[in-house]
């Protein structure tokens, strides 16, 4: 309850500070801000150590790295043929998940 | 030329509903990482910890802000919206740039260096390393190529 409520605080922070600017394109960025992995590592840190948190650490180069080719699919997607905004998001969380874990079965596992 | 701005009114043009959806997103996919990482062991579920789990409620807060102004004024939005969250996700892959410098510094100082310290220089190469890519980008002249807001 505690990670929830934490990761819901941390996510929205973040999310309103990216909604203040304009123009769209760098208020993107808040989009991709570390605020699931600041909110983890604050209780990660706490009840399993520095070394255990650093270990996932590693692996969120490969989920940024996945995050990337999602966003980027995304912004050409709607950019180019306009598709209802929800079913592209979601839809292509599928190129996220084969990244993220193609990556992790072909590196780190 | 000011490039970029700070609009105050979009936070009370969200609605409490929208900030509800986002805050239950983000609870769950922190909970659901932690979850993964206690069931899958900590490599795996790091990979979660950048999972786009809020992203689809930003964009389509885009896209309903955005054809909300076209309709106030009698014009035909739906395009027009669907390319400013198109926008938002070029800003996002920019950003996720950043998130891998975050996760590479982290991962590297967190186990031998102060805890505080070294999340606070995360989140700062995060922030400066995007907004640089952003910059860049606009110096560059480089053009978001399927139409530029």
């Amino acid at each position: 309850m505690l990670r929830f409520l934490i990761g819901g605080v941390m996510v929205s922070a973040f999310a309103v500070i990216g909604d203040l600017f304009e123009p769209k394109s760098f208020a993107g960025i808040f989009g991709a801000a570390p605020s699931v992995a600041l909110a983890t590592l604050a209780l990660t840190i706490s009840s399993k150590g520095r070394d255990y948190a650093a270990m996932e650490l590693r692996s969120t180069i490969l989920g940024a790295i996945a995050f990337l080719f999602y966003a980027y699919a995304v912004g050409w997607m709607l950019m180019k043929r306009h598709p209802p905004v929800l079913s592209v998001c979601l839809g292509f969380i599928v190129i996220w998940l084969a990244v993220a874990i193609g990556g992790w079965a072909l590196w780190l596992r | 030329m000011v490039l970029i701005r700070i609009k105050p009114a979009a936070v009370k043009e969200t609605r409490w509903y929208q900030y509800a959806i986002r805050f239950l997103l983000g609870g769950a996919i922190t909970a659901l990482a932690g979850i993964i990482a206690k069931e899958a062991g900590p490599v795996f579920g790091g990979l979660f910890l950048a999972f786009p789990a809020i992203f689809p409620a930003g964009a389509t807060l885009i896209e309903s802000h955005v054809q909300e102004e076209k309709q106030k004024k009698d014009e035909p939005g739906t395009r027009l919206a669907r390319q400013a969250a198109g926008v938002d996700a070029i800003g996002a892959s920019m950003g996720s740039v950043g998130l891998m410098l975050f996760s590479f510094w982290t991962w590297r100082f967190l186990p031998r260096e102060n805890t505080a310290i070294v999340l606070i220089a995360a989140t700062i190469i995060w922030f400066t390393a995007s907004v640089l890519i952003w910059f860049t980008r606009r110096h560059l002249r480089i053009p978001l190529k399927w139409g530029e807001r």
